[in-house]
């Protein structure tokens, strides 16, 4: 081994003074000429070194493809080193010179029949990176054999190639049955192999997501968890990632796999324990909670997790992401671990930051003074984003952990004596929101915060501190001197200032009326006629008719008592968090995002979810019986703190709130009051000299109050699953308007159109005939083809007269669902074929699916749970229904007219969901979940069926009926 | 899954050499990555993962180079990064220094390489000793290979070929431990742990099977032995050699070592250590005139063992001038360079307490700029010793020859992330 080691010593010796640098030195003219020249040459080391010449212009981006012929000449060659380089040439330019690289294929088809498996598998790794159409018909043959290979680093070269194949001609490969193929390697002897095929199939299926490719089951489940133990660190993260897919049947077969993927969190290569994580993450959710392994599961996770920490400062990057994420869907694995958050000077700031974020996460009564002491220092550091978040996080410490606020407040004002001006803002920013979650308690500090007033500069530092002057108005003595001194430059502050500024006064004023009333005018005029904002002028307006009609009332509004704030911020959606956990260690999970938010094309990819647990009644995606745990694990009536300012004032007026005492009805009627005739002056006592502007403000109709006005104030949680009795009032089936299914040119003057409909339980086909011929139509009849569901005439045609030229009339056929069955493309076609006396006509038609809802289709709710849960995740589709202006429960009862049942409804954070059944005529369920924010008109339906091909159909019918 | 293509860029981002993997992301692509780095640098917010529309850009810096994977689909990033520094630990190994000459220098070998390590963005083969088997830089050498088979890159033991002899056969053993502290200002720990690591020279023939034995109470406990002092291992992490499942079954060590030097495990113990060198540091600064800096420092081990090459690293002010020093033992010398003086102790025995003075002026205009608040390091190497009192207490060998083999075995425990924050 010595030896050898000395050789080696030496060749590099040798190569110091025979580089290949030299390749790069020839940069004299007529340089292609010469090159030609050598290349053609007799001698073998003259054309190697020439090749080299050529890969080495290449290399520094110069146009070589002149050369291919020459260089293709190269090819047939036994000096392997020699090959390598003409390949490489070949890949880089055959796409250029697609004509020209034909002359390769002979050569490439010989070298995959070669003694050598380095040479065969060269070739056919080669091969398959010219993506060149021609070159890939005669790639399948070579290729075939590759796959079946007797030596293994063949077959594992062969199975990638399919997946490069696929990539450029998927309905090649599946013609020639290579995925077959494929599949069969995952049963290959050699664990390369395997990982291998089980990458190509992986990155196949994904950008096929209805290809079903990767059909896991329980043996070939099996079979990877084999291979995992023997193949390569890389391989080893293949086989997790597409465990990861897998969806276990029960809790055993999912205990039984973490078992076996557990030892990978021993192993060195990040990446691998970081695969592992992500499927143990997934498959732990299956696992009872009161199971002993899963105590032992979430134990066995944390010390591989501090490990990461250890690792070069990138992966630290990825898996403090990622530990992100695992913190907020299982805060009991790293409760205990906080130290190894604390950060440390050389940290890259990408690392410093995440963990600081990590550190507030954690961050609980238990280990409070480290953190707090922690935050302090960092916040006397140097650089300044990590200073501003260091600071931010004290105050989530004090908003989180109540016993720590005090001593969270007195940091900030030491903080705030730094004078370091960007510290003082921060801290000022924060130290509102802690008045706002323990109001009358740290009012104290509010002379301290005062004497900073020159020095903010920032917009969020200056309305935070306007907040608080407004807000403690009565407590500080000169609060009119200091909101005033803010008016000066009124309209060069941002808008938060502003809008912050005029309910600062207007809060003033009401608490101080006597001493205030010019600032007040002043406030109010300056946001109502100087200014080009709506938002601002109407806020203006709003307290200004407020004020004018209703003091008493204006005060139940202004100053209002303001609903908590949230203890945890930035907390990341729970639907999102799911799918997150399933994209553990990839870019989705770094950057916090779903895939189809950065990857072109994955649009219609299915969204990725944990799997229900089992036993245990919690599971987070799938409607519940009990409450939904994601909202009792928050307090009720939390708001993100991001818009905490903007909502400051809003939440007054908006119905995100549940305890804001006065009905906001009341306020309407104010409004309506002042129509009537009071005027500013009358109830303000002064003139206010109403300019015309003014006047038209308060002379809109009443009706043209704020809209949040008229939103319903939400009910809160008590009223989830209380739709059974409430939705009611049938509407009807909603009928299509008639459409022209045949035109009178094609007919001989016949012209047929029609809808279709379902009423009192009938499926009816109604049409209107019309006779644009000359002469009279009569002996009418009708039939269908076979179809998806089965539909045909209950009975003839009943066109009991003859039809007159321009004549049109009414027929209604009643349908059943007993005829022969065939499935059409799309799902709801039907071809029919009419009969007069003139002649036969074909046309085709589609009918909404809806009509074929049937009337008992309301699935009990535990049913339709274990249902929902028992459909593959597969089988999901989900859409977006754009632009529709209904509210959940409208929605809901307008379905219902179609035999599309309600079961529950939940809220979540402003989002309704409603859950739902229907029933088709052949017994086919289809489960459906339907999210409405408030005020977005956007809905989403996710539809779950054991038949996914109707989904398409069913959603077509909801956006019908919905926007009907 | 996996990413598109790799580059390898100079400092200015310059491409010096490239592979294309997938062909999905237009190879121009990466011009948008030095604009991009230097966005982002002057912002502050600099990211290893950066977007450029659809193209997403991971990155790492090695000496002068950048290295760089494109991708457009949701790839699985720690797999990038590993892939990425296994480049580099792959070109170390054959060019001694990975750097922009070595890169152009060998840029046959640099594509041959790239051409094996991956395929189609899938790693494969990526264990510069297997590879060497079958990519030497020597072009003439590929004729004798040219006709083996490279039976290891597909083995279930990809990382030792066989049929490997010595005359002697021995194997090396070394127990590092590095000790990790952040102490704060006031004095108290914040945080300790101990980063193990066993690395191995084997110098056996042919394909042995090795056990290693060590005090780990888990094991102890399993097996009911209840003697002697045992070692609480927190996490441990193995080469690809050893059996994962079998350390999970019943905590058996059991490997077919690669040939050569490699580290076999590594573990980490979250004790509470007292800090091994302990110091106390008086920094007060004198706006306008003088920095004075008083540190003492004590061997917190015992009086037997001596730790060699104590460095211990106090941070200055950038604008300080004309240092002056007082030692009681060692030397202190200025690094202006670093912002720092260094303080060496060649020899510490356990136990003792040493100090050190120095004198700095400022001058009268001050520099502005904010500067951080960098800790006191300490470097340190106490041989014949661990922290933690891990011991190996044995190391089987048995191959088919049935040859005799000694294990010889070291301890040492050296500074890992030593940190003492200052008041300055």
């Amino acid at each position: 081994m010595q030896e050898w080691a000395n050789q080696l010593c030496e060749n590099r010796q040798f190569g110091s003074k025979m580089t290949d640098s030299k390749y790069f030195t020839t940069t004299k003219k007529g340089e292609i000429f010469e090159l030609k020249a050598e290349l053609n040459s007799d001698k073998k080391e003259k054309k190697k070194e020439a090749v080299k010449k050529v890969i080495a212009s290449m290399t520094v981006g110069k146009d070589v493809s002149a050369l291919f012929p020459d260089v293709v000449n190269c090819m047939q060659t036994d000096n392997l080193e020699l090959k390598k380089l003409v390949y490489l040439y070949l890949m880089n330019y055959a796409k250029s010179q697609p004509d020209m690289a034909i002359m390769a294929v002979n050569t490439f088809v010989k070298d995959c029949e070669d003694p050598n498996p380095l040479i065969r598998a060269l070739a056919v790794r080669t091969m398959g990176c010219i993506r060149v159409d021609k070159i890939t018909e005669y790639l399948c043959e070579p290729l075939r054999k590759c796959l079946k290979d007797e030596d293994p680093y063949v077959r594992k070269t062969a199975a990638v190639c399919v997946a490069k194949l696929h990539d450029i001609n998927a309905q090649l490969v599946e013609d020639q049955g290579f995925l077959d193929t494929l599949k069969d390697l995952i049963s290959d002897s050699n664990p390369m192999v395997v990982a291998n095929a089980v990458a190509a199939l992986s990155e196949i299926a994904e950008s096929h997501p209805n290809s079903n490719l990767l059909d896991l089951n329980p043996q070939t489940i099996n079979k990877l968890l084999t291979a995992l133990n023997e193949c390569t660190e890389w391989g080893q993260i293949f086989i997790l990632d597409c465990l990861a897919n897998y969806t276990p049947r029960d809790d055993r077969e999912s205990q039984s796999i973490c078992e076996r993927v557990t030892p990978r969190l021993s192993h060195a290569n990040s990446a691998v324990v970081l695969s592992a994580v992500k499927v143990l993450m997934k498959f732990m959710e299956m696992l009872p909670k009161d199971l002993d392994y899963y105590g032992t599961l979430l134990k066995k996770l944390a010390p591989p997790l501090v490990t990461l920490l250890s690792a070069e400062p990138e992966l630290q990057y990825v898996a403090l992401r990622n530990i992100n994420l695992i913190v907020q869907r299982r805060p009991e694995i790293l409760k205990h671990e906080m130290k190894v958050f604390f950060v440390k000077y050389n940290d890259p700031i990408y690392v410093k930051l995440e963990k600081l974020d990590i550190m507030i996460r954690l961050a609980s009564q238990a280990n409070i003074a480290q953190v707090l002491a922690e935050l302090k220092e960092y916040a006397t550091e140097v650089d300044v984003d990590f200073v501003r978040k260091a600071v931010r996080a004290i105050g989530r410490c004090a908003i989180k952990v109540e016993q720590s606020a005090e001593r969270c407040v007195s940091t900030l004002l030491d903080l705030i004596q730094t004078k370091v001006n960007y510290v003082v803002q921060e801290a000022i920013v924060v130290i509102k929101d802690i008045f706002r979650k323990y109001p009358n308690k740290y009012e104290s500090v509010i002379a301290t915060l005062c004497e900073n007033l020159d020095s903010l500069d920032e917009p969020e530092a200056r309305a935070a501190m306007i907040w608080i002057v407004g807000e403690y108005a009565e407590r500080i003595d000169n609060a009119d001197e200091l909101l005033e001194s803010f008016l000066e430059g009124f309209h060069d502050e941002s808008t938060q200032v502003q809008l912050q500024l005029l309910t600062a006064i207007v809060k003033l004023f009401l608490k101080k009326p006597t001493e205030t009333q010019e600032l007040v005018q002043q406030v109010l005029s300056l946001a109502t006629q100087d200014s080009d904002n709506p938002d601002l002028r109407d806020r203006g307006y709003i307290y200004w008719r407020l004020l004018s009609t209703d003091p008493v009332a204006a005060k139940e509004v202004v100053l209002a008592e303001k609903p908590l704030i949230s203890e945890e911020t930035d907390l990341i959606e729970p639907t999102l968090l799911e799918e997150l956990i399933c994209h553990i260690g990839t870019l989705a999970s770094v950057y916090h995002k779903p895939p189809s938010a950065f990857v072109e094309g994955s649009r219609g990819v299915q969204h990725k979810r944990l799997p229900g647990s089992a036993g245990s009644g919690e599971s987070v995606e799938s409607p519940d019986t009990g409450s939904a745990p994601v909202a009792s694990e928050a307090p009720p009536a939390v708001i993100p703190s991001q818009d905490l300012l903007g909502d400051l004032l809003n939440l007054d007026l908006t119905p995100t709130t549940t305890t804001g005492p006065p009905p906001p009805s009341s306020a309407m009627q104010m409004g309506a009051m002042d129509l009537l005739g009071g005027g500013l002056d009358s109830l303000l006592g002064v003139d206010l000299g109403g300019s015309p502007a003014m006047t038209a403000g308060f002379g809109a109709p009443p009706t043209a109050g704020p809209p949040s006005f008229t939103a319903p104030v939400s009910g809160g949680l008590d009223d989830l699953f209380d739709l059974g009795g409430g939705v009611g009032m049938p509407m009807g089936a909603y009928v299509p308007p008639k459409t022209l299914w045949l035109p009178a040119m094609k007919a001989k003057g016949l012209e047929i159109s029609g809808t279709f409909g379902r009423r009192a339980g009938v499926v009816q086909m109604e049409m209107t005939l019309t006779n644009k011929a000359m002469s009279v139509m009569t002996d009418f009849a009708i039939q269908f083809n076979r179809n998806s569901f089965g539909l045909a005439p209950a009975g003839p045609l009943q066109v009991l007269t003859p039809v007159s030229p321009n004549q049109s009339i009414e027929a209604v056929l009643p349908l059943n669902t007993v005829g022969p069955v065939m499935k059409m493309e799309p799902l709801n076609n039907l071809q029919v074929a009419v009969k007069n006396n003139i002649d036969v006509f074909y046309f085709s038609c589609q009918y909404p699916i809806s009509m074929l809802f049937v009337e008992d289709g309301k699935m009990e709710r535990q049913v339709f749970l274990a249902t929902w849960k028992d459909i593959p995740n597969e089988n999901e589709s989900k859409f977006q229904l754009n632009d529709c202006h209904l509210n959940a429960d409208a929605a809901s009862s307008k379905l219902q007219g179609s035999n599309i049942f309600t079961i529950a409804k939940r809220t979540v954070e402003g989002q309704d969901m409603l859950y739902q059944s229907m029933k088709l005529t052949n017994g086919i369920w289809v489960l459906a979940e339907l999210r409405a924010q408030a005020g977005n008109p956007n809905y989403t339906v996710s539809l779950r069926c054991r038949a996914p091909e109707v989904s398409q159909c069913v959603f077509q019918s909801y956006e019908a009926v919905l926007k009907n | 899954m996996s990413l598109s293509a790799v580059f390898v860029l100079d400092l200015k981002g310059k491409v010096l050499i490239c592979r294309n993997y997938k062909g999905d992301v237009d190879m121009a692509e990466i011009d948008h990555f030095m604009p991009l780095l230097m966005q982002h640098d002057d912002e502050g917010l600099t990211c290893p993962v950066m977007s450029h529309g659809n193209v997403h850009f991971m990155w790492i810096k090695h000496s002068n180079l950048y290295l760089v994977a494109t991708t457009n689909k949701n790839s699985n990033a720690s797999l990038v990064y590993s892939f990425l520094y296994k480049l580099v630990e792959v070109f170390t190994e054959y060019f001694k220094e990975l750097e922009e000459e070595s890169i152009q220098d060998n840029f046959v070998v640099v594509y041959e390489l790239l051409d094996e390590l991956m395929d189609f963005g899938f790693p494969q083969t990526t264990d510069s000793k297997i590879l060497q088997e079958y990519i030497t830089q020597e072009g003439a050498k590929l004729e004798v290979a040219k006709s083996k088979v490279p039976t290891t890159v597909t083995n279930a033991v990809s990382w030792r070929s066989e049929g490997i002899k010595y005359k002697k056969n021995e194997v090396f053993i070394d127990v590092i431990e590095s000790i990790n502290v952040l102490v704060n200002a006031n004095g108290s720990v914040m945080s300790s742990d101990i980063v193990g690591s066993i690395k191995l020279k084997t110098m056996l023939s042919g394909m042995p099977e090795l056990r290693l034995g060590l005090n780990d109470r888990v094991l102890f406990a399993l097996t009911g032995r209840d003697k002697g002092k045992t070692v609480v291992m927190e996490d441990v992490k193995f080469h690809q050699c050893v059996r994962l499942s079998r350390f999970e079954n019943d905590r058996t060590i059991s490997f077919i070592p690669p040939d050569g030097e490699s580290e076999l495990m590594s573990y980490r113990i979250n004790t509470h250590v007292k800090p091994l060198i302990w110091i106390e540091s008086i920094i007060e600064k004198f706006s306008h005139s003088r920095v004075e800096i008083m540190v003492k420092a004590k061997g917190q081990f015992k009086k037997q063992s001596v730790a060699n090459n104590v460095e211990v690293r106090i941070p200055v002010p950038s604008d300080a001038d004309s240092p002056k020093f007082k030692t009681s033992t060692g030397n202190a010398k200025y690094v202006p360079e670093k912002n720092w003086v260094v303080w060496t102790i060649k020899s510490f025995p356990g136990g003792k307490e040493f100090l050190m003075r120095a004198h700095f002026g400022l001058p009268s205009v001050e520099n502005d700029e904010l500067e951080g608040k960098p800790p006191i390091t300490v470097k340190f190497e106490i041989p014949y010793f661990t922290v933690s009192g891990i011991q190996v207490r044995y190391m089987k060998i048995i191959e088919k020859s049935g040859y005799q083999a000694l294990p010889w075995v070291r301890y040492i425990t050296q500074s890992g992330d030593y940190q003492l924050r200052t008041n300055m």
